[in-house]
């Protein structure tokens, strides 16, 4: 069992209570509008992270995934039906086309899995941009109803018009994505995946079904990525293809790298961080990007394991700074 | 038949600028293991510079070329110092994100330097003229010349001079190449100045025909990975041979079937073959 010391569980919870009292202190809807997307992006980093950072498996097929989430609620909510069904029944869309498109694609490693992938995400691409009849085109979808309010037997009627109620209910889905993939990952289960991205034919040797395994992974990355795609339609109204691009692959894969791979916080203050100092680069107009591009290289050159990683090796540095103070 | 031999021609055009595209890709890939996944980009930005020099100092269209080349060449080798050589024994995937992080640049890059909108260079040889039936452009054909004059002249390059085969030692085997006294930081560093040069000259030659746009990079970078991926890595015939055919199922593909779907079918297509056969067509059993 992986236990975290006391201060590090204190810092979870303090960070939990700063994330529940936010409504009370977020200075104006267009902030509150960034951390709601915030929310939503956090899950489908964390998604990808389970596919990328702990099974090794470079899919950059996050963004299409994302999109079919996105479009199933937009077209099934607009054909009338309830937006509890048509979230579930996107991502089951998703999962199946998940299999589909994994199975043929797994049989591929490395650069080649990247490459299947990120050329199944075009396709995606180019399908929302061009089959009208169904998406619209590049205008996209307006006008997707809102979250339909939710009858509970003695909270009465929960409604999930104004931000704040988005905002809890987007918070919830990214607690229980956490939750999910914290039980998944910690799990014996869990660690055939990282067996799988260390070394495959080991696994492979020691009794693993490496295929299946990766199928699993990449199946549930694509199941919670439509359900944050499914979200992130009903609260911004309108879909778009570059809901399903590949720059939206490209944008996790930066959350998922700045902020750590490999480990939970990692995908969440990637996902959180970089939006908002993108707000405040804002002034910097197109140059905004240039930055970026820069800042990937850098820091995959020199901090490989991102913010978090960069953290935890600072934290160890102190450990052993104490430990040979104690000791002298 | 006109149509026919019309979307052919234009199917040929397409290869001839793929499979020098690809050409540079599958060395790099090939030879070095780098996959270089902001090529594309590198073509793009070729076809910018081509403009600075023809159309901002208004220079003929020869001298840009050779300019184009030389400052690509040296963006390469730039771009294998900075971004690549870090990352040798690093995870495959840290290249991988890296290059993204590169094409990021260059493309953010064109957008701030030159803007969103298309831009378009005076065509040098507007000329055209009949043969069977269609219609040929003099720019058009002057890419198909081009391009089998580059490939012939690299191939000449690769088997006849010492430098070449040094390339092909330490394709063939990094560390024997190392122990012969190859110096295989240089070796890269060539290889990256010649595969960013010929993206330059294929850049170069298509410019005056087509609009320059910043994202004009990523789609033909996606399609030579599709090439030199189906090609087999590093292999030379395969990424000419496969940058052809890439060409001409879309030209007949777009002609006869769908325009908006046309890049569906190379994508599809790569998806089909890498299922049966996960390593490419002439790809090695493991990658």
């Amino acid at each position: 069992m992986i236990t975290k010391p006391i201060h590090t569980r204190l810092m979870y919870l303090a960070l939990f209570i700063a994330a529940l009292l936010l409504p009370l202190y977020v200075p104006d809807d267009y902030i509150f509008q960034i951390v709601i997307m915030s929310v939503l992006y956090a899950i489908a980093t964390s998604a990808m992270n389970l596919i990328i950072g702990f099974t090794g498996q470079a899919s950059l097929a996050h963004g299409a995934f994302f999109g079919i989430g996105a479009y199933g609620v937009a077209i099934l909510t607009k054909a009338g039906i309830s937006f509890w069904v048509a979230l579930p029944v996107s991502a089951l869309i998703a999962a199946l086309v998940g299999v589909l498109v994994g199975i043929p694609a797994l049989r591929t490693r490395g650069h080649y899995f990247a490459i299947v992938t990120l050329c199944f995400g075009v396709i995606m691409w180019i399908l929302a941009g061009n089959w009208i009849e169904l998406t619209g085109g590049h205008n996209g979808i307006f006008g997707i109803p809102q979250p339909t309010p939710v009858r509970l037997p003695w909270l009465g009627e929960i409604e999930f018009f104004s931000q704040t109620a988005q905002y809890y209910l987007a918070l919830g889905f990214l607690l229980l994505t956490l939750f999910g993939l914290h039980r998944l990952i910690f799990s014996v289960f869990g660690l055939t995946f990282m067996a799988i991205r260390n070394n495959e034919p080991l696994a492979d040797a020691v009794g693993i079904n490496t295929f299946t395994t990766k199928l699993i992974a990449f199946v549930s990355a694509n199941f919670i990525a439509a359900l944050a795609g499914g979200l992130y339609a009903s609260m911004i109204g309108a879909v778009s293809p570059s809901a399903a691009s590949h720059m939206l692959t490209f944008n996790f894969l930066i959350f998922v790298i700045l902020g750590g791979i490999a480990t939970l916080s990692g995908a969440v203050i990637g996902a959180f961080a970089i939006p908002i100092i993108m707000e405040f680069l804002q002034f910097l107009g197109d140059y905004r990007m240039l930055f970026f591009g820069a800042l990937l290289v850098v820091v995959i050159i020199f901090f490989p394991q991102g913010l978090v990683g960069g953290l935890r090796r600072l934290n160890q540095r102190i450990a052993v700074w104490r430990q040979n103070k104690v000791s002298e | 038949m006109e149509l026919f031999l019309q979307q052919v021609f234009n199917g040929i055009m397409f290869g001839s600028t793929y499979a020098i595209v690809a050409l540079g890709l599958t060395l790099v890939m090939g030879i070095l293991n780098i996959p270089n996944f902001a090529h594309g980009h590198l073509y793009m930005l070729g076809g910018y510079i081509t403009f600075f020099f023809i159309g901002t100092l208004g220079l003929g269209f020869w001298p840009s070329l050779v300019l184009t080349l030389i400052v690509l060449g040296l963006l390469g080798v730039l771009m294998e110092r900075i971004v690549y050589r870090p990352l040798t024994d690093q995870p495959h995937i840290n290249a991988f994100i890296a290059a993204i992080g590169a094409l990021i640049f260059l493309e953010s890059l064109a957008l701030v330097v030159w803007g969103p909108q298309g831009l378009r260079i005076p065509n040098p040889y507007p000329q055209n003229f009949e043969l069977l039936g269609i219609t040929i452009g003099l720019q058009r054909l002057l890419v198909i010349i081009g391009a089998i004059t580059l490939i012939f002249g690299l191939h000449v390059f690769m088997k006849h001079t010492i430098l070449g085969t040094t390339i092909e030692a330490v394709a063939q085997n990094r560390e024997g190449a190392m122990l012969n006294g190859i110096n295989v930081n240089r070796v890269s560093a060539v290889t990256f100045a010649i595969s960013s040069a010929t993206a330059a000259v294929a850049a170069s030659f298509l410019s005056p025909i087509f609009m320059l746009s910043p994202s004009m990079g990523a789609i033909l970078g996606m399609k030579a990975f599709i090439i030199v991926i189906l090609g087999g890595m590093g292999s030379i015939p395969g990424a000419i041979l496969g940058g052809y055919i890439l060409g001409v199922i879309e030209a007949l593909g777009g002609g006869y079937i769908s325009a908006a779907y046309k890049d569906v079918f190379a994508f599809g297509a790569l998806i089909i073959i890498l299922t049966v056969k996960p390593t490419g067509i002439f790809g090695k059993k493991e990658a």
